[in-house]
């Protein structure tokens, strides 16, 4: 029975048991205090533990450190990290005049013998359990009905949607965050402005901008398509952030960094946008996995990505016929589609919490261990 | 109403408490919140419970009509005329609520449904409580409202809770919460959110009502002065237990507790403050130094904005601060107070006249000159909460302004945030912690250390205590003092808390509607107002002893006639 009255109140325990051991810090402060700050340098250039305590962070370096112990995003970035190298390394690079060749033998361009019935060769089962031994073989990943060896070609479509998938979160973000930041901020006729051009880019079909800018742009490469598409879909960002702005601008805070003397520009960057960073953050991610779904539309339509490039969503809209009789064609390209964006909304996740000082459970029990050893000292030494 | 009738009847007590706990469930263990209380509380009678916060004192109430938070459990026993109610099942606990036992919340805003009438909140709760047909609600509603003395209680009946003064929301509160004539009334710091004059007034009407309809009260609050009003008997919590009980007179005579002697020692006395005389303003005085901060014929309006016209805040201000000099200026809210400050240190244009700091003119100002200007003024906001940037590190926070002055970086600036932290008495340590990790104190001396980190000649305070507790306040006053002495700033504090002002001010100015009223020494405004807004706003300060205040009670209900 844990309450017999069961009441919905706003629960103000929390607050209060906050409250309270924060009165008790607060006698400890003034108990630590009360030995002069004389004794207290003395103490600290002997103990260099202590010295670390009170060295100045910066918000930066707080966060960065914060990161770091995020064990899910930590994991999300080796994830990525060796995907973006699996699929640079393995069939080269081939943009910016830079043509290298990767450690894999086949091309993604050329059609090969078909070996094995096109069934993928890789085995991961050993041979003391009944397996054929581990092996990759001569086509890992299966080939499709021509012969085009699908590693390569997933490898090559990870290459381009990696890369789109970054420009289109790179220009969108940054384009949406200071569109928003700016009209939040500044408010009056300039808002006006760059909410009605907001408006304007809603309003046109996305899919038809998009297809029309492909084509002109067609043979320039899916990097600038990427851009393009980075510059069409910043809207609702732009739109949450400069909400998130309106609020935050009038809080004292704000005009406590005024009094400091801090301009425009670093009340907008250093004091409002990060405490705007989980919108912006969950947004981003949101806005990074719609890319890959709008690239894959405009492929189908004919405008992205074209032939005999690759990118994974054309891969999988390419193969969706053949989902009953080829199923690896169409199950490499989906997982790693689904890995790559498991891993940047984890990264996100990460970020998000990084950025909240309320944010307690990234702690792991042994950085919380060292945190209050190192208060218990504190306590002592002023004690 | 003259004295009070002292109604200490032999009546059996209405509400009768005994071994009453109150534990929070939280992260896996049972916090207690308030242990092996005992009381009770007589008809006609008023029971203040009185504590800082985090003591207790509101959970325990809360606890008697079962509105704890899921996580709460109560134990012991709460008899209301006789009848347990702890263990009581919901639904009939829902008859005992607004019936027998009504509350009176501190925020009248928040505690009524913006989106219905006055009118039509009172009649809901009189016909869920008692079988009424809605023309006799409606009859019996404007009853209330004439009795808690509303202006023009017919027209009130129809207005939406934003329609209505601090004072007028607080009053249609306590109409609906007397509406079933209840046994018990508690009320939950029912002045906090008032002015001083406004609490007067409501202050006035609590203890009208009690001798009227004979209820218990209970009194939760923090401020002295509203108990030795109000109350009959006193109960003093600290950490969730009674450290003290007995008649008013009694405690606030003779306090037996250390805490209790401590809390009244803290609560500053109106008459007996004693400001420090710096050497800066001995010596300004002395060579007729020019004013630090200056202010001539100054007007500030908030512009014409859609439908709503220009609104005027401050009207032919004339105020000049001299070096080492603290001038404390009071007024009730919207009195134009805090814009005087904020125009101080120029986050509002001013409209008409000059304003000077440090004998440049900054009325015409641009922004690039503003922000060389910055350096010489510092501000203390009001509420520590919302003026530090909760996802900046302390230090980060301090550092800022010398940072942007291009005073010092790397190791220097960390020396001077070291430095700013031991003068505001704060742990090194605290520099890489968040603001939310601070009590509301230790956040306050943060925005001290911030105001004063460039060495500015005037620091403009604006209200820092009112968000803080009694005890926490006094140790910032002194703080603020010792501050003063050392460095020898002039500080324009505003406040709305006469007590308050007195302990630092030399002078004292004070706003009312926008205009400066009255503006003298300490001694002319608080011993010999000549102004009638300024008396009224003395007389209206509830003194924080009983005796006192009861002789002042009378001598100012006959002055009204």
């Amino acid at each position: 029975m844990s309450n017999f009255y069961g009441v919905g109140v706003p629960p103000e325990d929390p607050e209060k048991r906050d409250k309270e051991d924060s009165i008790k810090r607060e006698e400890l402060a003034t108990e630590v205090s009360e030995h002069a700050p004389s004794d207290q340098l003395e103490e600290r250039v002997e103990n260099a533990i202590e010295l670390k305590e009170i060295e100045g962070l910066s918000q930066g370096r707080i966060v960065f450190r914060r990161f770091v112990r995020h064990t899910g995003a930590m994991i999300s970035l080796t994830v990525l990290f060796l995907v973006v190298v699996l699929a640079f390394s393995s069939i080269g690079i081939d943009a910016l005049g830079l043509h290298l060749r990767g450690w894999w033998k086949w091309e993604y361009t050329l059609p090969h013998n078909i070996v094995n019935g096109a069934h993928p060769t890789l085995s991961l089962i050993p041979q003391w359990l009944g397996g054929s031994g581990i092996s990759l073989g001569d086509h890992p990943f299966g080939q499709d009905e021509v012969g085009h060896d699908t590693f390569a070609q997933v490898m090559r479509g990870m290459q381009q949607s990696l890369m789109i998938l970054f420009v289109v979160g790179l220009v969108s973000t940054a384009v949406g965050t200071i569109i928003g930041a700016v009209a939040g901020y500044f408010r009056g006729r300039l808002d006006q402005l760059l909410m009605r051009l907001t408006d304007v880019v809603i309003i046109v079909p996305l899919i038809l901008l998009a297809a029309v800018i492909g084509r002109t742009f067609q043979n320039s490469g899916s990097f600038l398509l990427a851009v393009v598409l980075g510059l069409l879909i910043w809207t609702s960002l732009a739109r949450l952030v400069r909400g998130e702005v309106l609020t935050l601008r009038e809080r004292e805070f704000v005009d406590a960094a005024k009094v400091a003397g801090a301009s425009s520009w670093r009340i907008m960057f250093r004091h409002i946008l990060p405490n705007a960073i989980g919108v912006i953050i969950v947004s981003a991610t949101l806005t990074m996995s719609a890319a890959i779904l709008l690239e894959t539309g405009l492929s189908f339509l004919g405008f992205g990505v074209q032939f005999p490039d690759v990118s994974l969503g054309k891969l999988i809209s390419d193969y969706s016929a053949s989902f009953n009789t080829r199923p690896w064609l169409f199950w490499w390209p989906g997982s790693f589609i689904v890995i790559i964006a498991l891993s940047i909304n984890f990264i996100g996740d990460g970020l998000r919490d990084a950025f909240d000082p309320r944010q307690k459970r990234l702690l792991n029990r042994s950085a919380r261990a060292a945190k209050s050893a190192a208060r218990e000292k504190a306590a002592n030494a002023g004690a | 109403m003259s004295a009070t009738p002292q109604a200490r009847s032999s009546d059996a007590p209405i509400l009768k408490v005994t071994d009453l706990g109150v534990d929070f469930w939280v992260d896996g263990t049972w916090y207690p919140a308030a242990i092996g209380m005992n009381y009770e509380v007589r008809p006609g009678e008023v029971l203040a419970i009185v504590g800082e916060s985090g003591s207790g004192k509101s959970s325990s109430s809360m606890a008697l009509l079962g509105l704890l938070p899921p996580n709460g459990r109560v134990t012991g026993s709460i008899r209301l005329k006789g009848r347990e109610l702890a263990g009581l099942p919901l639904n009939k606990l829902r008859n005992v609520r607004g019936k027998d036992v009504a509350v009176i919340f501190q925020e009248p805003m928040t505690a009524m449904n913006p989106v219905y009438t006055i009118g039509f909140q009172i009649v809901e709760a009189l016909r869920t409580q008692l079988s009424m047909s809605p023309t006799e609600a409606k009859d019996r509603a404007i009853e209330l409202l004439t009795m808690v003395e509303m202006p023009s209680p017919e027209s009130t009946f129809n207005k939406y809770p934003h329609q209505l003064s601090g004072g007028q929301r607080q009053r249609a509160m306590i109409a609906m919460s007397i509406s079933c004539d209840p046994v018990l009334l508690i009320a939950d710091e029912p002045t906090t959110a008032l002015d001083v004059t406004v609490q007067a007034e409501i202050l006035d009407l609590m203890r009208n009502l009690r001798t009227r309809l004979n209820s218990a009260i209970v009194l939760i609050t923090h401020d002295m002065g509203v108990v030795a009003d109000l109350a009959d008997n006193i109960i003093v919590m600290k950490d969730g237990v009674i450290v003290e009980s007995g008649t008013v007179e009694g405690v606030f005579s003779d306090p037996q507790h250390p805490y209790t002697q401590q809390l009244l020692a803290a609560v500053p006395h109106l008459g007996t403050g004693e400001a420090i005389v710096t050497e800066a303003l001995l010596e300004a005085e002395k060579t007729n130094a020019a004013p630090v901060l200056s202010l001539k014929d100054v007007v500030i309006e908030y512009p014409k904005h859609g439908r709503i016209p220009a609104f005027r805040a401050v009207d032919g201000v004339n105020l000049d601060i001299y070096p080492g000099e603290v001038v404390g200026l009071v007024g009730e809210s919207g009195s134009g107070k805090t814009t005087i400050g904020r125009a101080s240190i120029g986050l509002i244009p001013i409209h008409e006249g000059s304003l000077s700091i440090n004998g440049r003119d900054i009325s015409s100002a641009t922004d690039k000159e503003m922000r060389a200007h910055r350096r010489y003024t510092g501000i203390v906001f009001q509420d520590p909460g919302s003026s530090l940037n909760p996802r900046m590190p302390i230090g980060q926070s301090i550092g800022e302004p010398i940072l942007l002055a291009r005073e010092a970086k790397g190791k220097d600036l960390d020396r001077r945030v070291e430095q700013l932290l031991d003068e505001v008495e704060l742990p090194r340590s605290f520099r890489n912690r968040y603001p939310h990790e601070l009590s509301g104190g230790q956040r306050q001396r943060v925005g001290i250390a911030r105001a004063l980190a460039l060495r500015p000649p005037v620091l403009i305070a604006d209200e820092p205590t009112s968000a803080l507790d009694v005890s926490v306040q006094a140790r910032f006053l002194d703080l603020l003092q010792e501050l003063q002495a050392q460095l020898q700033f002039a500080c324009l504090f505003i406040s709305h808390d006469l007590a308050v002002v007195d302990v630092l001010a030399h002078r004292i100015a004070v706003m009312h509607k926008g205009k400066l009223v009255e503006q003298g020494t300490k001694e002319e405004i608080l011993r010999n107002p000549k102004d009638p807004y300024t008396q009224r706003l003395i007389a209206a300060v509830p003194l924080p002893d009983p005796v006192a205040q009861r002789e002042r009670r009378a001598n100012r209900s006959t002055s009204r006639g």
